[in-house]
């Protein structure tokens, strides 16, 4: 789960980290009051979305007047920001950060992620700051500098300040770089993250080390334990699809093509959207309907694929393990006299009860493109989403009943 | 003698009780000789008990001693399962198999670092178990797919291990032993650890490896298997298709930071020897192509 900048520094500053003043705003108007509220002459309005690069998209600009406060406010806030991170539908500006403008020395990078490998928490610093931390990484590996942090004794001052000496951060300031590290490893582990990242940590004109930015994800498996994090869930900031799949239970994911995939368990899933490419077609969405699907489940999923306008075709890949295809049959059958399917399907069961499934679809009197294994299922879909495309680049409506190529026997 | 697990493993299970543990242990009892290899089940607030005639014990320890049982296999919920592998790896099992999906990244660190210099091998946790078809199943997989024969398989997926195994089957080719070692970030036996044991076992003569993108485990068993493997090893990697920074279902299946790729690791998979394809429905064409 991701959260927002400033949510990210207020439970960092509870863990002794320090960044600048700073008030979250949800109008014009709070943002002049906080301006008003830190006083001092310069401020920072940072556009508050969960993505990255905003700088880079025009959401963080520098205010040297209250009138200049108002105006960034007004343009930022309700902005449609596009960053790298957000892809190119954009995202939608509800919040802002307004903060004192900091007195900047130097710049440098500080983060946290689960080292794979190793097994433990991997702490990344670099003497790059403020720059994207993946292209220095590609550029100029041999200025990242990690330490893998042994989780029952946690981040060693010997470590800590090995690492500060690394990046280049002056004597002077070692004390407080060493104290700021180790805090931001305990709020890491104390919060379940999954990532934490400073990008800039600076080094101010009085020699202080300050979190300028602030990024903060969690590990989604440990939400139960920590219902003050779960509360910090935006949901303005999520593909309203995703968020409906995953009230069901459903791993649903966005994409922009138009063939809708409905399988059990994600490698397959993954494997599924592959070779539907690799046939020329495109995938509308990732969908892991898990392997305790109900008839019900496989309703909701198709419901949720048919809210896609741009949908053409629907596969279904099953391999029934513990799963049986007689049930995924029932709750197609359930789902297609349910919901107006306007669309081609194409299905493929196999594994555990996999004939019976098969003759439950053909004595179901629906128009089901039945498919013997997944390079028949994927060739069949990206024929049928191809035709689709046309009929109803052809049609009046888009929603006029697209009539399926019927197919003999199962 | 295949990998980890034979005809003579004696198993009990951590989480017998459950509707999950339920389930699963009668299906693997069901299974080959299952009635005499599933000896025992752990719950401490139902120890004296049995289940469908197999003895409930309070701990692990007290069912190894009393069973003989040297291999467990874990259904218990997330909050609870790390512990469940720690009393494992502390009573001296040789082998633990953990089903659970959806434990904590931060629990699994700890149990990780408390496995070091321990004689326990962990499998999972977020995996379907391991087979030695016609012999013994520990785990959530359909048992009938399978058939006892000498190509291993070893894969981060459920259903695509699956799908491999019946393209398997189609091309006349049993397994000897066929394990998911799970989609977890951090995580038991890697694809290395695996490889290493097919190689050694002389009833495989080759190996199938299913990935998928994020991290780089596929490629560090590549980077072995070039320098190391006596037999042919196929693999295919999901997710080539997958965007970056999503999650794809699995918590461990991300791409970020650039790394992680599908296609990065099918290059250097091929960089290293290992023939691969980008079509999931020919992994069994692929494995069948490069036996001797």
């Amino acid at each position: 789960m991701k959260i927002h900048e400033y949510q990210a520094k207020k439970i960092l500053r509870e863990f002794g980290i320090a960044t600048p003043e700073g008030i979250a705003c949800f109008s014009v108007e709070e943002a002049m009051d906080a301006a008003r509220k830190l006083g001092g002459g310069v401020w920072v309005v940072k556009a508050q979305i969960h993505a990255g690069g905003r700088g880079k998209g025009g959401g963080v600009k520098v205010a040297k007047s209250l009138d200049e406060v108002k105006q960034f406010a007004g343009k930022i806030l309700g902005m449609t920001l596009v960053t790298h991170q957000t892809g190119p539908q954009g995202q939608v500006v509800r919040g802002l950060l307004i903060e004192q403008g900091a007195d900047i020395r130097k710049e440098f990078y500080a983060g946290l992620v689960v080292d794979r490998s190793s097994r433990r928490v991997c702490l990344m610093a670099s003497s790059e700051g403020g720059m994207d931390i993946e292209e220095v990484a590609a550029r100029t590996p041999e200025k990242i500098h990690k330490v893998f942090i042994d989780p029952v004794t946690g981040l060693g001052a010997h470590d800590a300040d090995d690492i500060t000496r690394k990046i280049g951060i002056p004597e002077s300031a070692a004390a407080e770089a060493r104290a700021l590290l180790q805090g931001l490893y305990q709020a890491f582990d104390s919060t379940d993250a999954s990532l934490v990242e400073i990008n800039p940590l600076i080094l101010n004109a009085d020699d202080h080390v300050v979190a300028l930015d602030a990024k903060m994800n969690f590990d989604d498996n440990a939400l139960f334990r920590h219902p003050e994090i779960a509360a910090l869930r935006d949901l303005d900031e999520e593909d309203p699809a995703e968020i409906e799949a995953s009230k069901y239970d459903l791993s649903y994911i966005s994409l922009d093509g138009n063939i809708g995939c409905l399988v059990n368990g994600a490698g397959l899933a993954m494997a599924t959207m592959d070779i539907i490419k690799l046939y020329g077609g495109n995938p509308a969405n990732f969908l892991d309907v898990g392997g305790g699907a109900t008839a019900e489940k496989v309703t909701e999923a198709f419901k949720l694929m048919l809210r896609n306008p741009k949908l053409q075709a629907i596969l279904v890949n099953i391999f029934g393990g513990i799963m049986r295809c007689d049930v995924i049959a029932e709750g197609v059958v359930a789902a297609a006299r349910e919901v107006k399917l306007n669309v081609p399907l194409v299905v493929r069961l196999e594994g555990t009860n996999a004939d019976l499934g098969k003759r439950i679809l053909a004595e179901s009197g629906l128009t089901i493109i039945p498919a013997g294994n997944m390079a028949d299922a994927a060739e069949k879909a990206v024929r049928a989403a191809g035709s689709a495309s046309e009929v109803t680049a052809r049609s009046t409506t888009a929603s006029t009943m697209v009539p399926a190529p019927v197919e003999g026997g199962v | 003698m295949a990998i980890l697990i034979n005809r003579n493993t004696r198993v009990m299970t951590q989480g017998i009780t459950g509707k999950t543990g339920q389930f699963h242990t009668r299906m693997c009892r069901d299974y080959a000789d299952g009635k005499n290899r599933f000896v025992a089940g752990v719950n401490p607030k139902k120890a004296g008990e049995d289940f469908e005639g197999i003895p409930v014990y309070a701990t692990v320890r007290e069912a190894k001693q009393a069973t003989g049982a040297t291999v467990s296999v874990i259904y218990v919920p997330p909050p609870f399962a790390a512990a469940a592998i720690d009393e494992a790896v502390d009573a001296e099992l040789d082998l633990v198999v953990c089903i659970t999906e959806g434990i904590p990244v931060r629990d699994m660190l700890r149990t990780c670092h408390k496995m070091r210099g321990r004689k326990t091998w962990l499998i999972g946790p977020n995996c379907p178990g391991i087979i030695t078809p016609d012999e013994i199943k520990i785990g959530i997989m359909p048992g009938h797919i399978h058939k006892k024969g000498r190509i291993g398989v070893v894969s981060r997926s459920g259903t695509l291990t699956y799908e491999a195994v019946a393209q398997l089957m189609e091309q006349g080719l049993g397994q000897s032993t066929c394990i998911g070692i799970g989609g977890d970030p951090v995580n038991g036996l890697k694809h290395l650890d695996v490889m290493k044991l097919f190689n050694d076992d002389d009833e495989t003569d080759a190996v199938l490896m299913v990935g998928e993108i994020g991290g780089s485990d596929e490629e560090d068993c590549a980077r072995w298997v070039r320098d190391n493997m006596k037999k042919p090893v196929v693999g295919f990697i999901a997710g080539v298709t997958a965007p970056p920074g999503r999650r794809m279902g699995h918590a461990g299946a991300v791409i970020s930071g650039g790394k992680g790729t599908a296609q990065e690791k099918l290059a250097v998979m091929e960089a290293c020897g290992i023939k691969t394809t980008h079509n999931p429905a020919e992994m069994g064409k692929l494995l069948k192509s490069v036996l001797r």
